[in-house]
Formats: structure tokens, C-alpha cells, sequence
């Protein structure tokens, strides 16, 4: 397991090729990081969530998933691929997370709900007693080298958070924020799901840093990866000449016009979508129907009604 | 490492005092359920799912524009959204009475189906597998339980046993790849996956061109042959290295399927997996009026149990004395019953797969034409493994002939206005089982919006009368030799696909 340095380029060039990274990663705990770095253990939680994070992760074509499991990174605990369950599992992640105090990374799938104790979303038990993701989330946060918001649930609380929820769904920065660690490094992969080279590439930009191979992922003010989120997809739609001749589509089957005035946000949504498209470059969105702005931190209140213009 | 630790002191063996597991949480699933059972002579004798996560999708719901439900709702499960987006777009359907063309039936046929084709390789493959093929010794497939029970355990020549269990784990890898090809099936007509922008009201988006279709095709022809030459034999012979998993987690032997995959235009319950019923032993018409959910021992106000979604509410109670989980209890006429592939095989019960007529004659001694031929063994550990692997035949076979039917670039999208006021009705399937949406709009505003997916049937804890969930019911019985590696237990449950 674990690859050379030749593979290592390899798969990263095929995923975060260009990259344009600025100050993030606190160079201290990536120094400690380096003597196990040939992978960088990952400890990955799902909150309020669907697990459509994690399957997209899994549609990951540079690098091949297969690689990602085996060779890329070390997965330590995931709920959903991991083979492990129970006790065992919980014991395993929680010394990792303790043996590689400070170097691991924490991805967190799914928003948390912060009312009733946070007994809304509970991970798992421990001597008789339950787990829930609030304070699971905290513990493993304060020993984490940084944590990843996977996901907009993650990121900014997504539908969870919602107009209407009864269960005090918050994105992680947020939670950290409210509960102490206001300067702990969050980073936000949102989308809804993320597509797996922003998942990927975010993590692989992270940990050739940590190698001393290259910069570090510079952010936008919402907590997102420039490289992956810094353009504005209306700005760069193949459809911006028809919207700026007023040529406009008032029907999905409409096909040669923009799709403004039918509900399409990307107007008010930054992602490289319109360049990178999905599942092995088969499609997209706007091709397909509408942008619904799933990348957004006002996602889905300020996005609705997604079937209207504005 | 230990296994899964006993709350009293590890008992090694068979125990004949009664000893409760606790396995949370349940993993290689989607979501969060926690299981705790009592063991007892080595077997289970007391059982409780508990469902761990609520969001509270239904009140969410409440005042928003109702053509968005498809979009939010889908968002329930990343791994099926293409049937709550389905689900939702047949109430919309109904409720602003609108009528999909043709061509727009056969699109949603054509997407829907390639999720079950994705849903199911990847349920067996990288959900269920690891309960039988041993992973690499690194992780995410280690750590493992000390007695995991697995191909290499029972396989008693040792050069016999690793290359199965070789051949299991190329398969493992390979069906990675194979699924995320059907994922780009999806995507070719649905936008992208997950979370599928295609599926609307009225139709789906995307009138496919020939170039689209043609890469479907492409796709889904490498899709059939793993499905028929690899998939399908794996299972099977998988069955002969755990012949006692065809005799482990019978259950109630109640069936419900709402029937999925529309083949005409008229008549809604033309279905190529039929809707039915299937309660004591019987064959009985589905009547909506008796589906009713009970909230006795859920999180939820006790006020609102034993309703019928058309007045459904939830409301959450998380101090509700006795009660021990988010999931509520639905039951057709008062019956607990299972949903998934094995409730809609039998239901609906076609042919068997000629592999499958083959191998269960050759290696069982089973002479087995259609599904319910394989009697009691098909409510079983196993039983609901073969019910899928041949499932998801059936359905390939079925996107074969859609593919030859969808007319590319004629339109798959009806106009309609949103209604004032409408209440609609969706029933569908799911891969993992019998999907409900219900919704009532006023004032062009969702009033009321309920759902009732497949892990609910299957999954939910006791209800008012005092009778277990599906699954509970499933796991009182099944054998647990050893209580600190408690692998049956994990593996009934996965074989709900929950």
C-alpha cells in the first residue's frame, strides 16, 4: 500500500492540476504530519446528512476510487464503507484519532443539530451511554489537524437547516465557532453533493502541503477553495451569449436558450461545474435542466423556488 | 481487538443466561441505526432497532413552493434519490393533474432504473461483501471481528478458500467501477448523481438525443453482462458456503410493494414489479386507507400515532418515556411487513434468471422456475441476497427493451400550471423498498407533505400493539454462538439494505 512519489504526482495532476494555494494549513502540526504523511489518516463522521457525500466520492474517476481506498488515503473510520461496526469501530477511531493527535484529518458529512443536547443525530455508544454527533464532532475537532465540511449540510447546514427545521441543524465552522473553536481551520467542499475531484483535490492540495510539495488551498470568504469555487458559473455558462441576447428558454425542452427565466441560479452559484461536469464528464445540470445553487451557503432558502426566475 | 462488547461481563460461548449486544453503530448502511439484542443459548431471543437521526424533511416541506419537493425530498438518501425524486414527482403529478407524455414515462423508467442497477451492486458489493470476503489488512477493512465467520473461515482447503476469496475481493474493486458507470447512466439523462436534476413534475428534463441514448447503451451493456456473469453466479454460489443463512431471519413473511416501473400510459397499475400485498400467507390488493403509521415507541407525539399519511404529522418528542427510536412504525391493516427486492419478487413473482434456474438445480438440487419456488428459503439471510441479484437482472432486461422504445429527442416533459389547491398520491418503489409520498397543496403552497420510505417499513421499532418491526422480528432467532463477535446480527440487517 501507499505510493511513490511518481504515482503520487500522477494521481494528483490528474485531479487538482494548477493549483493555486495560498496560506492555510498551519505549518506546526503539518510537520508533524510528515513522518507518517505517506497517507494521512482519515476519520470521517456523518452528521444530519444522506450519504450522497460519500457516494459521490466514490464516482472519483483521477484518481480511480479503487486507488483512493487503497493507495491515497487511509480511511480509518467512514460508516459506510468502513467494515468494522460497533464497539470496535468506535475504539478504533478513537485511537487513531488519539495516536495521530494533531495529524489526522476530520471530514464531516452532514450538518449538526445543536437542540435537545443534540440528541437529534446520534453516532454511537460508548459504555452504555450515546454518542451524538455535537460532541463527537467537538472532541475529535479540537485533535484534528483540520477539519473538512463535506458537502453543504456540512459547510452551512443545507436543508437540514432549513426554513421550518425543529432541530437546530448548524454547519461546522458555526458549531466549532459557538462552542470554542472559532480558530480551528474548517474548510468547506460544499454542493450538493460535492463533486469528488473538489472532495479529492481539496484533500490531496492539503496533503502535499504537508509533504512540502506544494501551497495551500486558498479560500474564499466562505470558507471554499478558490481552485474549485472561485468562478461565477453564470459568468462562464455556454449559454451566457444567449442570456446576454435575451434569448431566453421558458421550457425545459428548450434547449438551445438560457434557462434564466425557468429557475436557473447559477447567476448566484460559484463552482467550476460548467467546466469539470459530472459523473466522468457525461453531463451537468444546466445542460440537463436548471442550476439549483447547491454550492451556496443560502442553500435552499435563498435558491427556492427553483423553478423561478430570480 | 474485541468485537462488539456484551454490556454484562464477556461471556466466551454459548451462554444460557441472557446477555444484551449492543451494536451501534450499524455500519455499511446509509444513516444511523443502532441494534440491541439479547442472546440467550446462543441465540437471539429479544430485539430493537433504533433509528438515531432526525431532520424533519416533512416539516421543512411546509410553505414552500410544491414543485420543489422533488428536488428537497431526493435529498432524504444519497444512495436512492432517484426514487424520492420519483415518488415526489408521481404525487405532483397527481396533485396538478398533469400527464406525462410517452416518452417521458420511458425517460424516468430509463433513470430510475439505472439507480437500481447502481443501488444494488452497491448494496452487495460494498455494503453486504464484507460480512463474507475478507478485506485487505488495511483500512477502512480492518479492524474485523476476531471470529468474522468469513469465506476464509469456512472454506477448509486453504488454497480453495483464498482464491475465493480473491475472486470476492476483484469483484469488490470491479464492482466500483461498475457502479459508478450506472451512475453515468443516470447522469446521461438526469443531469448528474447523485441527486438527479433531470426528475421534475410533468416529465423529466431532457428530451435524450441519439448520442445520449447511444452512451447509455454503451454503458449499460457492460452493466448487464457483470450483473448476469459475475453478480448473479457470485451470489449463488456464495449460498453453498452458508447453506444455514437460507434457514436464518425469516421474520413475518409479510410482503408489501407499491410496484415501480410504469409500462403504460393509461393504466397506472401496469407495473413491470407489480403492487401487492402479501399478509398471512396470502395475496391482497393494496388499499391506501391502510397504511397507518403507529409512533408508540418513536421520538414522536403519541397524540399523532396510528394516522394515515393523508392527516399524518410528526412531531418530534425526544422525552417520550418508552419510546426508543426516530423511526415510526407503519403497517399495512395493522400488519408489521418487509419491503424490498424479496417483498416486490415475491409479490410479483417472475421467472428466475436461467443462472439462476441452473445453479440452484446443480448445486442446491432445487428445482426452482419462478421466485416463490423457493419457498421458505427465500425469506432468509440469503434468500433476500438472491432476490436482488435477480432483481437487478429483471430490470436490466427491462432497460433493454425501454432503451429500443425511448424516441430520441421527442419530448419527455408535459406544461402544467400549479393548481391553487391539490392533494397527490406517489407510490413507487425504492431499491431497498415501497416508497410513499404524500401531499397536499394550498394556496400554490405545500400544506401537508409526508413521507414513508422503505427503511421505515423495515426498520422500525415496536409499534402500539406490542408487535416488533420487520427487522426485529427477523433478528429474534438468529443464531449468536459468540456473543463478543456478533456477525449474523449485522448481517440480517444488511440484508435489508436499511
Amino acid at each position: 500500500m501507499g505510493l511513490n512519489r511518481r504515482e503520487f504526482v500522477k494521481l494528483c495532476s490528474g485531479t487538482v492540476a494548477g493549483l493555486g494555494i495560498s496560506q492555510v494549513f498551519n505549518p506546526k502540526v503539518i510537520q508533524a504530519m510528515e513522518e507518517g504523511a505517506k497517507k494521512a489518516p482519515v476519520i470521517w463522521l456523518q452528521g444530519q446528512g444522506c450519504t450522497g457525500c460519500s457516494v459521490s466520492l466514490l464516482n472519483s474517476v483521477h484518481p480511480k476510487i479503487k486507488d483512493v481506498l487503497l493507495k491515497v488515503i487511509s480511511l480509518e473510520y467512514h460508516p459506510t464503507v468502513m467494515a468494522s461496526e460497533g464497539d470496535m469501530a468506535l475504539e478504533h477511531m478513537y485511537e487513531v484519532a488519539e495516536k495521530f493527535q494533531g495529524k489526522f484529518f476530520l471530514l464531516i458529512e452532514g450538518a449538526i443539530p445543536t437542540k435537545a443536547d443534540g440528541r437529534y443525530c446520534v453516532v454511537g455508544e460508548k459504555d452504555g451511554h450515546e454518542i451524538t454527533m455535537k460532541d463527537l464532532a467537538l472532541e475529535l475537532g479540537k485533535k484534528s489537524l483540520a477539519t473538512v465540511a463535506v458537502g453543504t449540510c456540512a459547510a452551512y447546514g443545507g436543508i437540514p437547516a432549513g426554513e421550518g427545521n425543529l432541530t437546530g441543524a448548524t454547519g461546522v465552522k458555526d458549531f466549532f465557532a459557538a462552542n470554542g473553536l472559532a480558530d480551528k481551520l474548517v474548510v468547506n467542499v460544499p454542493g450538493c453533493p460535492p463533486h469528488p475531484d473538489w472532495m479529492i483535490g481539496t484533500l490531496l492540495a492539503a496533503w502535499q502541503y504537508a509533504l512540502g510539495k506544494g501551497p495551500l488551498p486558498e479560500l474564499d470568504s466562505d470558507g471554499r477553495p478558490t481552485l474549485f469555487f472561485g468562478e461565477n458559473i453564470h459568468e462562464n455558462c455556454p449559454f451566457l451569449d444567449k442570456f446576454d441576447n435575451d434569448e431566453l428558454a421558458d421550457t425545459f425542452m428548450d434547449k438551445d436558450k438560457c434557462r434564466y427565466q425557468i429557475g436557473c441560479k447559477g447567476p448566484n452559484a460559484y463552482a467550476d461545474c460548467y467546466k469539470r461536469r459530472w459523473n466522468g464528464g457525461v453531463n451537468w445540470c444546466i445542460e440537463n435542466a436548471v442550476c439549483i445553487g447547491c454550492v451556496e451557503p443560502g442553500f435552499p432558502d435563498d435558491m427556492s423556488p427553483f423553478y423561478e426566475e430570480g | 481487538m474485541s468485537g462488539c462488547k456484551p454490556s454484562k461481563a464477556p461471556v466466551a460461548g454459548v451462554s444460557s443466561k441472557k446477555i444484551k449486544i449492543a451494536v451501534d453503530p450499524v455500519t455499511r448502511i446509509e444513516g444511523h441505526l443502532k441494534v440491541e439484542v439479547e442472546v440467550k443459548d446462543g441465540k437471539v431471543v429479544e430485539a430493537k432497532c433504533v433509528g438515531g437521526m432526525y431532520r424533519g424533511f416533512e416539516n421543512i416541506l411546509v410553505g414552500r413552493d410544491p414543485r420543489d419537493a422533488s428536488q428537497l425530498t431526493q435529498r432524504i438518501c444519497g444512495v436512492c434519490p432517484t426514487a424520492h425524486a420519483t415518488a415526489s414527482v408521481l404525487a405532483l403529478d397527481d396533485a396538478f393533474g398533469v400527464k406525462v407524455p410517452t416518452n417521458g414515462r420511458i425517460a424516468r423508467n430509463l433513470i430510475l432504473g439505472a439507480n437500481y442497477l447502481q443501488s444494488h451492486i452497491l448494496h452487495f458489493y460494498h455494503l453486504a461483501a464484507l460480512d463474507y470476503v475478507k478485506g485487505p489488512d488495511a483500512a477502512p477493512f480492518i479492524p474485523r471481528y476476531d471470529n468474522p465467520d468469513l469465506l476464509t473461515d469456512r472454506i477448509k482447503d486453504a488454497k480453495k478458500a483464498a482464491a475465493v476469496n480473491q475472486y470476492g475481493l476483484d469483484q469488490y474493486l470491479k464492482a466500483l467501477e461498475i457502479r459508478r458507470i450506472c451512475h453515468e447512466m443516470v447522469a446521461l439523462l438526469g443531469g448528474r448523481m447523485p441527486h438527479v436534476q433531470g426528475m421534475v413534475a410533468g416529465g423529466t428534463t431532457e428530451a435524450p438525443s441519439k448520442e445520449k441514448i447511444a452512451k447509455y447503451y454503451a454503458r449499460f451493456k457492460e452493466v448487464i453482462a457483470f450483473v448476469k456473469d459475475e453478480y448473479l453466479p457470485l451470489i449463488y454460489t456464495l449460498g453453498t458456503v452458508y447453506p444455514d443463512l437460507f434457514e436464518t431471519g425469516a421474520g413475518y413473511k409479510n410482503c408489501v410493494s407499491w410496484g415501480v416501473f410504469p409500462l403504460s400510459d393509461t393504466d397506472p397499475l401496469d407495473l413491470l414489479l407489480k403492487r401487492g400485498a402479501y399478509i398471512d400467507g396470502k395475496d391482497v390488493e393494496v388499499d391506501p386507507a391502510k397504511i397507518k403509521e403507529y409512533v408508540g415507541h418513536s421520538w414522536f407525539n403519541q397524540s399523532k400515532s396510528g394516522l394515515n399519511f393523508a392527516e399524518g404529522e410528526t412531531v418530534p418528542n425526544v422525552d417520550k418515556a418508552g419510546a426508543y427510536s426516530f423511526i415510526k412504525s407503519p403497517r399495512y391493516a395493522d400488519k408489521a411487513c418487509e419491503a424490498g427486492p424479496l417483498a416486490r419478487m415475491w409479490v410479483t413473482n417472475p421467472e428466475l434468471s436461467e443462472v439462476g434456474q441452473k445453479m440452484l438445480k446443480e448445486k442446491y438440487g432445487i428445482n426452482a422456475k419462478k421466485v416463490r419456488d423457493l419457498g421458505d428459503k427465500a425469506f432468509s439471510i440469503m434468500g433476500r441476497h438472491v432476490a436482488r441479484a435477480e432483481e437487478t437482472l429483471y430490470v436490466a432486461n427491462a432497460i433493454a427493451g425501454w432503451l429500443k422504445q425511448i424516441v430520441p429527442g421527442e419530448s419527455t416533459y408535459m406544461e402544467y400550471e400549479v393548481p391553487e389547491s391539490g392533494e397527490g398520491l406517489g407510490m413507487t418503489e425504492a431499491p431497498r423498498g415501497a416508497l410513499l409520498h404524500y401531499v397536499d397543496v394550498k394556496d400554490q403552497k405545500i400544506s401537508n407533505y409526508q413521507i414513508i420510505s422503505a427503511t421505515i417499513w423495515n426498520a422500525n421499532p415496536m409499534d402500539d400493539m406490542g408487535q416488533r418491526g420487520p427487522i426485529e422480528e427477523c433478528l429474534v432467532g438468529i443464531p449468536v454462538p459468540d456473543p463478543k463477535n456478533p456477525v449474523n446480527v449485522g448481517r440480517l440487517i444488511r440484508a435489508f439494505d436499511p
